[in-house]
């Protein structure tokens, strides 16, 4: 039965009922044992799970991803707890060359079913360590799959295909969505990787949007919407592999395309989408494609720079009006 | 250690041996398709340490792994067809030299990030751990991986939860081209254990005798929950970085000196003076090592590549 819960809460939600399916499945990082983490995203696991199964590590961003990897490869489900995207720079070697290539590189003879949870994005003034959305890193490293949510329901459902999938997925928390509100069912249910929602459906434009943006994007649209503009909204939920198809077969209804994301501009997502549209629906584009991202700068402190580089509802909704008022 | 375990020890490392020296020709003969890192004259570590091993005791090994694979149990062939890019290989042709597995007998990978094995063997003891086995991992890696910040994190964290894990070091003298004297803060690598609060020792990686008694102490920490322990085991890289390295960074007189102290010589000579064995039993021995490697070459010749298309096997697409 559905009931109406935070977002936070439906990811923890969806931990424990995999723990208390799966007895291989443990979490391990810094702060998530009787401290709850960072966000408090494991509170209360540890009195049910115990410090075995809910790990608190050495603030040791390397020898969390890779003993990860050694555990998964020995068919444990572990979830490792980066705590912010951020600093899994300190770890993107056991990331990428190793979580992401043993498999491969052993030809099936190993798998790494790991999950990396990192909390990504805006939230207010974190500066330039701790605001980062690099999920691109990702999703350019072929053996990660990236998942971002941008639901309670989602984040429940995701979680639990993440720590299902066979091979190591990367799971962005957003840090503005943690306290939104939703409706999510009490019992396990698994979205699966690779498949896109749409959020609302239009008629004008598509806009795909991921994380946070979805909620901006959704509000730009009910603003577009009395100026007699009909947004369609698609969150791909996971940015690898993502869901081509639903893209396509919404372009080709809407021909029009704007890609709002938190990534910057340059090979990220947004990109991708429109490379991805442009080869394989052009006839179906009535105008040409758009992106809005955060603008290519080191993420500033001061509030008025900061909300000055990000995307807003605002914004969405400006490049919206800007696209459908460009030359078709 | 008794004296079927004495030969034993003495055949792994001519196994070895040979197996590097065919894959020395087969470089020369352009058979393997990059310059691959060899083991040769480092033979008593692997041999040492891997033959305590159970078949369900786990290792990660480095770049320079070949010897490691041979002496868990590997099938030579099924190593030298991967270094030769083979279908057949034991990775089919997807890993390659420094990439090989064999799960089912403990080879977890050789990894070509230099210190990138470090942590992943300290994932598989903490697994064997929270699995109520009794399972042990090794993690062997080079002088240089000592000075990567994996190896702290990783001793540190293993440290801290007692896993069963032997971190060996292979203190071959070089990282790449650097020398151990040039890059590294201690005299005996060994020392470094102190500060992770778990035992350290430095034996003469070239006497097998040695490498063995520190890996027998070592598990048998490990297999009781005590926790992880450092040995340093010294040798001596007698080949260049990779085939084609000439090594001009070398000490004048150095490698003459370390080719005196030849592990398989030192290993046979004690073993013929305790009685163990006679000259032409070494003989014998060395020759089955190398009619068994050049069999294996030969095998690894003769079988086919993979189909390019293979490439894509196991990689999502969109």
């Amino acid at each position: 039965m559905a009931r109406r819960i935070r977002f936070i809460e439906a990811l923890r939600e969806g931990m424990r009922q995999e723990m208390e399916r799966d007895p291989s499945v443990f979490i391990m990082g810094e702060g998530v044992g009787p401290h709850g983490s960072a966000f408090k995203q494991t509170d209360g696991l540890c009195a049910q799970f115990g410090e075995e199964r809910l790990r608190d590590t050495p603030i040791s961003e390397l020898a969390i991803a890779g003993t990860a990897v050694g555990a998964a490869m020995m068919g444990m489900r572990p979830i490792a707890d980066l705590m912010w995207i951020d600093f899994s720079m300190l770890a993107m070697d056991q990331i990428c060359n190793q979580a992401a290539k043993l498999r491969y590189i052993s030809n099936g003879q190993v798998k790494v079913p790991l999950v990396y949870r990192m909390s990504t994005g805006k939230s207010k003034s974190n500066a330039a360590h701790h605001s980062g959305s690099f999920y691109s890193w990702f999703i350019n490293t072929p053996g990660l799959k990236v998942v971002l949510p941008s639901t309670p329901n989602d984040a429940k459902g995701l979680i639990i295909s993440a720590i299902r999938d066979d091979d190591p997925v990367i799971y962005l928390e957003h840090k503005l969505l943690f306290n939104v509100r939703g409706d999510v069912p009490e019992e396990p249910f698994a979205i699966p990787l690779g498949v896109a929602e749409v959020k609302r459906e239009g008629t004008d434009l598509t806009i795909v949007a991921t994380g946070a943006m979805v909620g901006f994007s959704l509000t730009a649209a009910e603003a577009l919407a009395k100026e007699g503009i009909s947004v369609e909204v698609i969150d791909p939920r996971t940015l690898m592999p993502y869901d081509g198809a639903t893209i396509l077969t919404s372009v080709r209804k809407t021909g029009n395309l704007l890609c709002v994301e938190e990534g910057f501009r340059y090979c990220g997502f947004g990109s991708e989408i429109i490379a991805f549209v442009v080869e394989n629906a052009m006839d179906s584009l009535r105008r040409p494609p758009r992106q809005l991202t955060t603008m290519h700068t080191t993420i500033p402190f001061s509030p008025p720079m900061e909300d000055y580089v990000f995307p807003n509802p605002e914004r969405v909704a400006a490049a919206v009006r800007a696209l459908l008022k460009s030359e078709a | 250690m008794d004296n079927a375990m004495k030969v034993r020890l003495l055949e792994t490392m001519l196994n070895i041996r040979k197996a590097e020296l065919q894959l020395a020709i087969l470089y020369k003969n352009g058979k393997v398709p990059c310059a691959a890192h060899l083991y040769e004259g480092q033979e008593a570590i692997a041999a040492g340490v891997c033959a305590q091993l159970r078949v369900d005791d786990c290792l990660t090994s480095t770049h320079r792994g070949h010897g490691h694979c041979i002496a868990k149990g590997m099938p030579m062939k099924e190593m030298i067809a991967e270094v030769c890019a083979r279908k057949t290989g034991c990775c089919g042709g997807k890993g390659g030299t420094m990439h090989l597995f064999k799960p089912d007998i403990g080879v977890m990978g050789t990894i070509g990030i230099v210190g990138a094995g470090i942590p992943v063997a300290t994932g598989i003891a903490l697994a064997m751990k929270m699995q109520k086995t009794d399972r042990v991992a090794v993690s062997f890696f080079g002088d240089g991986a000592a000075n990567n910040g994996a190896f702290h994190e990783s001793l540190n964290l293993a440290s801290v939860w007692k896993l069963p894990v032997i971190f060996v070091c292979e203190n071959n003298r070089y990282a790449t081209s650097v020398a151990v004297w040039r890059s590294t803060s201690v005299e005996k690598i060994g020392d470094r254990a102190a500060s992770y609060s778990i035992p350290g020792v430095t034996v003469d990686g070239n006497c097998v005798d040695e490498v063995y008694a520190a890996t027998e102490a070592a598990l048998s920490r490990a297999r009781t929950g005590q926790g992880p322990t450092l040995i340093e085991a010294v040798t001596y890289r007698v080949r260049g970085h990779y085939e084609g390295d000439d090594a001009a960074y070398r000490k004048q007189g150095e490698l003459t000196e370390a080719r005196e102290h030849d592990p398989i010589e030192y290993w046979k000579q004690k073993l013929i003076e305790d009685g163990v064995l006679r000259e032409e039993d070494f003989a014998a021995l060395a020759a089955k090592a190398e009619a068994e490697a050049e069999e294996a070459a030969a095998f690894a010749v003769d079988s086919p590549f993979p189909a390019p298309e293979e490439a894509l096997i196991l990689t999502a697409q969109i």
